[in-house]
């Protein structure tokens, strides 16, 4: 699963999505640099307040007032599209390209599907919505689909209202909406947070396995680096509204060399020593209308030094691993740590 | 409420006084009496004189015009009907657009206009409003008729006068006049509304899902806000009919309550008592509809049914 042999699907450069409030400007995404390619998934981690869903949003164009994009582009390779930026999209062209290109799926299934519209109308208006298709191939696209993503009797499911669902459920449902027009992309927005560790492990086998079938590229946002880990091809770090580490999954997580992945990897539970308290990274994640000056991890950093008030550039560390850090963790041979993760 | 009324008419002075000519002697004076079964004690008249002829589906006399009151009522009844359909469909039609914008643009000049007219139509009293209205449109515009019901068509029985074109002039400014208040209500209700579903996930997912803005509106947000309007028009269209004695008088307008203002002055207890009964009537089966729409729009209160 490399970058380089595959051809890329989009092209994030510097991207920076703000948001005006009284308090002042929160910079949530500032400056970020990312690449997708076909069918690849990545997951995007980081604690709340990093930007990670804003950044999933900013592609999506769907970032609502107060905040708006910046700077930056956003470039889609899509098929039978012009490779447009997508910053620079018209409304319109947006509105064609979200649903059909690019889909996207939300965290808390309980809220994303509307509770007066059945099942069989919120999916085949997907559909519609980016092709004249008659409403019984719509509807049989739709069963289809419910089929595939491991709804029972999905025929008089379709019938029914989203409250007549688990969690579990719904979620699927959003998963199979999403994947109606068989999208090139799909972002998927924490959505396994809100449900139980077991129904979380069904949803991932399946999104992973519809993506790779489909061959659509996936970008999972999620602060749990334990699931993402089973689950990536590639992991981009994000700390404050920018991407401080970004690599294959099993560099990064085998050899994190920002300070703050190392952090986030000692914080899970399962690396850490049985009756000891767990570890944790010092202090709090930094008010995004106030970052410190340079680096703005540094404050919470052991290994910082003078050099961090100025801000760090993205330095390759390895074969597609890059790392925004002045004092990177030297590359140690870290297999018994990669043996002790649970992916 | 009829134990209430009926004491509180009672108290209300003696209806002889006002049918009677003052000169009339005593035994004309009894014999009225005894005839509109005034001269008995308070319980008897309730329970004998009262009760008993409802009971028989007879809700009385009117002392003044001496038919049953109850067909005094349905007489006036299309009247009133027509003027709060109209007035209720006004305030439908231009409350829920103009609410709706002024939840999606709670920032811009026309969302905080919409807003400050909605202020006003809550805040200016109704029988002011509709003096001005005449004063404008009838008085020195000329354009509408000052008051009255102007030509009426029959249908199964009873006068309509929306079906004619000079009907539906005389109706416009009573039923623009009974829906001020109606409309500003109706537009702070989808304003909220709007306002607590546009950052509902939902929507997000549905725009996600590239569906046109007119579909987002008009289907996924109108449906969900609907729920709390028709609770609170099923609760205002019963006052409207029950209350719209002020523009009634205003507009001269025949309906029920015109006829109940004049039933009050003249003591006329049967017609007054008849006019709540109907009232409360109304107001039980308007909250029986509003339930019935609730279940078409709300499938989480649906009873029974698949599971």
């Amino acid at each position: 699963m490399n970058t380089s042999t595959r051809s890329l699907l989009l092209e994030i450069n510097s991207l920076q999505t703000w948001f005006d409030t009284r308090a002042g400007t929160v910079k949530a995404v500032d400056g970020v640099d990312l690449t997708l390619a076909r069918g690849e998934i990545l997951g995007l981690v980081g604690e709340s307040g990093s930007g990670k869903s804003v950044m999933g949003y900013s592609i999506m164009r769907l970032i609502d007032l107060p905040g708006r994009i910046v700077g930056g582009s956003i470039k889609f390779y899509g098929e039978g599209t012009q490779n447009e930026d997508l910053v620079n999209a018209t409304s319109d062209r947006m509105r064609r390209l979200r649903g059909s290109h690019i889909a996207m799926i939300f965290q808390d299934p309980m809220m994303s599907l509307n509770p007066v519209l059945r099942i069989d109308t919120q999916m085949i208006e997907a559909i519609q919505a980016h092709a004249k298709v008659s409403n019984k191939v719509a509807r049989d696209r739709a069963r289809d689909m419910l089929g595939k993503v491991g709804i029972p009797s999905p025929e008089e499911r379709l019938q029914a209202y989203p409250h007549q669902f688990s969690g579990g459920m719904r979620q699927r449902v959003a998963i199979a909406t999403a994947m109606l027009n068989k999208p090139e992309l799909i972002i998927a927005d924490e959505p396994t947070t809100a449900l139980d560790v077991t129904v979380q492990a069904q949803i991932l086998y399946e999104v992973r396995k519809l993506c790779r079938e489909s061959g659509t590229a996936l970008i999972w946002i999620t602060h749990d680096i334990a699931l993402i880990s089973g689950l990536a091809d590639r992991i981009a770090v994000m700390y404050a509204g920018r991407v401080v580490e970004t690599g294959l999954v099993r560099d990064v997580i085998a050899a994190p060399r920002h300070p703050y992945t190392a952090g986030l990897m000692g914080s899970v539970p399962s690396n850490n020593p049985r009756g000891k308290p767990l570890r944790q990274i010092p202090g709090m994640t930094p008010s995004l209308s106030n970052l410190p000056k340079g680096c703005a991890f540094a404050p919470r950093c052991e290994r910082a030094t003078v050099t961090c008030q100025q801000v760090p550039q993205e330095s390759p560390v390895g074969a597609e691993h890059k790392v925004r850090c002045f004092h990177p963790i030297e590359s140690i041979p870290a297999q018994s740590r990669h043996d002790r993760i649970k992916v | 409420m009829v134990v209430v009324v009926f004491i509180s008419m009672y108290a209300l002075g003696d209806p002889t006084e006002v049918l009677i000519a003052p000169d009339a002697s005593q035994e004309v004076r009894d014999k009225l009496k005894q005839e509109l079964c005034l001269d008995r004690p308070l319980h008897e008249q309730f329970f004998y004189c009262f009760v008993g002829n409802v009971l028989h589906g007879n809700l009385g006399i009117s002392f003044v015009h001496d038919v049953s009151a109850t067909q005094l009522i349905f007489d006036r009844l299309p009247a009133t009907l027509e003027l709060a359909i109209c007035a209720l469909l006004l305030a439908i039609f231009i409350g829920i657009p103009l609410g709706m914008l002024a939840g999606l643009k709670p920032q811009s000049p026309i969302g905080k206009g919409i807003m400050t007219g909605s202020v006003l139509g809550f805040s200016l009293p109704t029988f002011w409003v509709g003096l001005m209205l005449i004063l404008l449109f009838a008085v020195t515009l000329k354009w509408l008729p000052a008051g009255g019901r102007g030509e009426t068509v029959q249908i199964l029985g009873m006068q309509f006068s929306f079906l004619t074109r000079d009907g539906l002039i005389h109706l416009l400014l009573p039923a623009v006049n009974l829906a001020l208040f109606k409309i500003a209500l109706v537009i702070r209700l989808s304003r909220a509304g709007t306002m607590e579903v546009v950052h509902q996930d939902y929507i997000k997912f549905a725009r996600a899902k590239g569906l046109s803005t007119p579909r987002i509106v008009f289907l996924h947000m109108l449906k969900n806000i609907l729920i709390p309007i028709i609770t609170v028009l099923g609760i205002e269209f019963g006052s409207l009919i029950a209350f719209s004695v002020v523009t009634e008088t205003v507009f001269r307008w025949p309906g029920i309550g015109s006829l109940l203002i004049q039933s009050i002055a003249k003591l006329d207890r049967p017609v007054v008592v008849a006019y709540l009964l109907l009232v409360v009537f109304m107001f039980i089966l308007i909250n029986l509809v509003v339930d019935v729409v609730y279940s078409i729009l709300d499938p989480r209160v649906r009873l029974g049914g698949r599971s």
